[in-house]
């Protein structure tokens, strides 16, 4: 695909990830393909259910896809098994919702800092507590504090703080975050935003920002799509993005905001309607089923991404701009 | 910088200290089980008569200086035949649950965590284990093999694994979906590692506090199984063979049933007091508001 | 304020907990007028919840309360339990933040509505029934005859909040809590079940709190805004005035530190250093202050109580207040 991207660090080729429950098959992630450049931020936005964590678990090889490749830094880790896979995983790094849930609660936090060293085979037990000290000082943790401490003495955003050192103890050259702050009080978020920001700078990072929340992905992507149903409806640079967004979903996601400003009344445009199961999909476009431009096209036709801007790319057929 | 600037210092002297009161019922569990442990530990130490000397001028006899509990039917010491009866409830009451917390655990956290055919041929060999009538199986098995401690223990041992095989499954699929195991995986670490580092300490103590609970029911179970004559071989004494061996003269001297019932009825319930206590101190988030 | 439906008065909630006595509710004063709406702003263990669960009367079972909470002209802390249970749900009302655990898994929907209605109402099965499927088909529900029959889970998280806010509104109350009622939820369901809850209380004529941690929820729909810190209220105002001019570093902090569509990608946050103080440790001074910019003097000796600013609604704890024209 087209996409952006010179140098891609990863590169998402039409993956399909289905799974079932229940009997039921759920095409959580139908037909995706994205490009990160290396040292981006490429933000993943959409709602519950949408297949935007699928597709970060996909990407690692933590669920199995059922047809695409994932290309990093030229290796399909599709076809990878074992011991490739585990060496691969070393350089791709996942950083989690719930930062508490994401830290065993009966290991010490220098033990868990530590375990991704261990698991890579660095067998110097010296040189294992200078990284940790290193990466826990790294992300504003006193090492000497906090190394002999559970999980549990500390709040949802020093666990976060520690799941991130776990996760960059090791170097990686590519994090996807999911979700990493939901979980969080607003005044917490902003500090792990910025502290994402930094180690991003500070290590050289490429990053897979997901998250539900478009304020948040834009303060922290360079550029930006937006997947509702499992298939992608729009990818284009933040600012232009957030400006002129060319998909209806896009718009809709936009306007739901609540602004913190009384004098912007709350739209009342939003339409009722709630999106239909991943189990059965509609035909064509998914989002038809709630867009005001649906027409008979959307439902026989399945939308194909197509370059609306520079660098911008929509799947639809009756696009905003 | 901006974002570096969590503050630590104030919590650093503040360790959080589990401050819970324990109560009464807990330390008198805890004396009972020492005072039990040691006993029979010491058994062969202490000046007790031969629990097998019969003396048959005094059967039966009242409590006296000689006989602190008494002698039972056959004028053997009640006392040393509680205290040595104490040995074998105790080892078959620890190595039975020992045998099933071993592989039952094993089985079910491997059965939890790989899930798939292994789980189902796992969870459909214990079901049909535990479809078959215990009573039938200890007796069959006592009858082939002989009766012995080590047969006893063994069969108690094999009928407590599709209970532990339960617990520990039931504990690893919850924790299985935790994301810090799945972050082990995204790491690459290995199957093992996974089971070992990561949910085997998890999953301890909930098995643990199981296993204490099947130390008190095995304890009761072999006192059943010799109460029917299928536990341990006479002269051999044991707190069920002597409960039922007390039957035979409840009229007369109904203290040489009681006595033992109530030793082990003691050590059940000291078992089980111990075990939730324990739980309830050893989960890492009651520290936690 | 004279003529409050609900006014909380001097209100103290204590929890004891292992680590010793944690105060979550620290005299707090507060009041709503019938009709109007109050959002109750604050991050996760300021005690924003615990408030309304003391004026709901539904504590747990160990907290202590001190204080007056009246409704309607009777202290609700000295009411006997028959006679709260009768005001609860009928002139008071809940809607949860999660409604897959507010509403009871085994039984249908209908048979939860028709109950609440029946228990407080007096209709007979089949004018309760009626009522059911109006207030479904209120709340935005489509076939409610049909899903009446239904059970919590066949339905959507949205869904099923709807069902919550109908179950809530079943009796006409004249008060209806909504504790974080779409944290759980979607954006775009958010903006549907805001927007719904904004309706019934303008149809209604009904009081409402709204709690929640995110002031672009309170922004557009409350006409008072209350934010909490560490079990106290520091900052009070009408809506508008609030987000003219923000006195409290707190409430300026907390907005700046929102990401906001309209700034560039990249461009560092504002963030709030530090950390809500542990509410079982309780501080000599201002609770914020080891957190603020603007601390100094006796921020770190003394407590700031909640006073006045230039109009006599507008109130706020804080000895260097953000003047009036600067910030926000």
């Amino acid at each position: 695909m087209l996409q952006a991207a010179s140098d891609p660090l990863m590169k998402v080729e039409n993956l399909v990830v289905e799974y079932s429950v229940g009997g039921k098959t759920i095409h959580a992630v139908s037909d995706v393909s994205l490009e990160i450049a290396r040292g981006e931020t490429l933000g993943l936005v959409g709602e519950s259910g949408c297949g935007k964590s699928t597709l970060g678990r996909a990407v690692l090889q933590l669920r199995q896809a059922v047809s695409g490749k994932v290309l990093f830094d030229g290796h399909d880790l599709t076809t990878l098994k074992g011991e490739p896979l585990r060496k691969m995983r070393r350089r791709v790094q996942l950083i989690f919702q719930d930062p508490i849930a994401s830290l065993n609660p009966r290991r010490r936090i220098g033990d868990i800092v530590a375990e991704p060293l261990v698991i890579a085979g660095v067998r110097d037990p010296e040189e294992r507590a200078r990284r940790v000290s290193d990466v826990l000082s790294a992300v504003g943790l006193d090492p000497a504090l906090v190394s002999g401490r559970l999980p549990h003495e500390f709040s949802g955003g020093q666990c976060q703080r520690i799941c991130i050192a776990r996760s960059l103890v090791l170097n990686p050259e590519f994090v996807i975050c999911d979700e990493p702050v939901s979980a969080l009080d607003v005044s917490i978020r902003a500090q792990i935003l910025n502290l994402l920001e930094e180690m991003k700078a500070r290590y050289g990072l490429t990053l897979l920002f997901i998250a539900h929340d478009l304020a948040v992905v834009k303060a922290v992507s360079d550029r930006v799509a937006v997947m509702y149903l499992g298939r992608l409806c729009e990818v284009g640079p933040s600012e232009q993005l957030f400006a002129r967004p060319a998909h209806p979903y896009t718009a809709l996601l936009i306007e739901a905001i609540p602004v913190p400003d009384p004098d912007v009344r709350p739209t009342q445009s939003v339409p009722v309607g709630e999106p239909p199961s991943p189990i059965a999909p509609p035909s064509g476009c998914r989002f038809r089923t709630r867009c005001p431009r649906a027409d008979a096209r959307c439902a026989g036709e399945v939308p194909e991404l197509r370059v609306v801007a520079p660098g911008q790319f929509a799947a639809c057929h009756h696009p905003l701009i | 910088m901006a974002t570096l600037e969590l503050s630590l210092e104030e919590e650093a002297g503040a360790t959080p200290v589990r401050r819970r009161r324990l109560g009464m019922l807990f330390w008198f569990a805890i004396g009972w089980m020492v005072l039990v442990f040691a006993v029979a530990i010491f058994a062969d130490l202490l000046p007790l008569p031969s629990p097998t000397d019969m003396d048959m001028l005094e059967r039966r006899a009242p409590i006296s200086a000689e006989h602190w509990l008494g002698t039972d039917g056959l004028g053997r010491d009640e006392l040393s035949r509680l205290i040595y009866g104490a040995r074998i409830s105790l080892i078959v009451g620890l190595c039975a649950p020992m045998i099933g917390v071993t592989i039952g655990g094993a089985l079910g956290m491997l059965a939890g965590y790989f899930r798939g055919r292994f789980e189902s041929f796992v969870v459909g060999s214990m079901d049909v284990l535990l479809a078959f009538p215990p009573l039938i199986l200890a007796l069959a098995v006592t009858a082939y093999l002989g009766q012995s401690i080590f047969n006893l223990t063994y069969i108690l041992g094999v009928l407590g694994i599709p209970a532990f095989m339960r617990v520990s499954r039931a504990a690893t699929l919850t924790l299985a979906r935790r994301e810090f195991v799945i972050a082990a995986q995204a790491l690459g670490a290995t199957h093992a590692r996974i089971l070992l580092r990561e949910l085997l300490p998890n999953v301890l103590l909930p098995l643990l506090a199981f296993f204490l609970l099947g130390v008190a029911v095995t304890i009761v179970v072999e006192g059943s199984l010799s109460f029917l004559g299928l536990g341990v071989p006479p002269p051999i004494s044991s707190w069920g063979s002597m409960i039922g061996e007390g039957r035979e003269s409840l009229d007369v001297a109904p203290m040489l049933a009681f006595i033992p019932a109530i030793a082990m009825f003691l050590t059940v319930l000291a078992f089980n007091l111990i075990g939730d206590t324990m739980r309830a101190l050893t989960d890492p988030r009651q520290g936690a508001l | 304020m004279s003529g409050a439906l609900l006014s909380v008065e001097d209100a103290v909630v204590d929890l004891p907990t292992p680590r010793g006595n944690l105060r979550a509710v620290d005299h707090v004063d507060l009041a709503v007028g019938a009709g109007k709406t109050l959002g109750i702003v604050g991050e996760s263990g300021c005690g924003k919840t615990m408030l309304s669960r003391a004026v709901l009367q539904l504590l747990p079972k160990k907290a202590k309360l001190s204080g007056r909470v009246m409704f309607n002209g009777q202290d609700l802390t000295t009411l006997s339990a028959e006679k709260l249970r009768k005001l609860r749900g009928r002139s008071l009302a809940v809607v949860f933040q999660d409604p897959m655990t507010s509403l009871n898994p085994v039984l249908t929907i209908g048979t939860q509505l028709i109950e609440t209605i029946q228990e407080h109402l007096e209709l007979d099965l089949a004018q309760a029934r009626q009522r059911s499927i109006e207030l479904l088909a209120a709340v935005g529900i489509p076939a409610p005859e049909q899903r009446l029959a239904q059970y919590p889970h066949q339905l959507s998280g949205g869904m099923r909040q709807r069902v919550a806010i109908a179950i809530a509104l079943s009796c006409e109350p004249q008060l209806l809590i909504a504790d974080e009622p779409t944290t759980a939820l979607d954006v775009t369901i958010q903006a549907q079940i805001l927007d719904l809850l904004a309706r019934e209380q303008q149809r209604r004529h009904m009081a409402m709190i709204i709690i929640t941690h995110d002031l672009g929820v309170v922004a557009g729909r409350t006409d008072e805004v209350a934010v909490m810190y560490a079990g106290r209220v520091v900052e009070r105002a009408p809506t508008p005035a609030l987000f003219k001019q923000m006195r409290m570093p707190y409430t300026e902090a907390l907005l700046a530190a929102l990401p906001k569509l309209d700034v560039a990608p990249h461009t560092p946050l504002p963030a709030i250093s530090g950390r809500p103080p542990d509410p079982t440790r309780p501080m000599k001074g201002c609770s914020f202050s080891p957190r603020c910019r603007y601390s100094a003097g006796r921020c770190t000796t003394e407590k700031p109580r909640l006073s006045p600013a230039e109009t006599q609604e507008h109130l706020y704890a804080c000895f260097h207040p953000i003047a009036a024209g600067v910030g926000a």
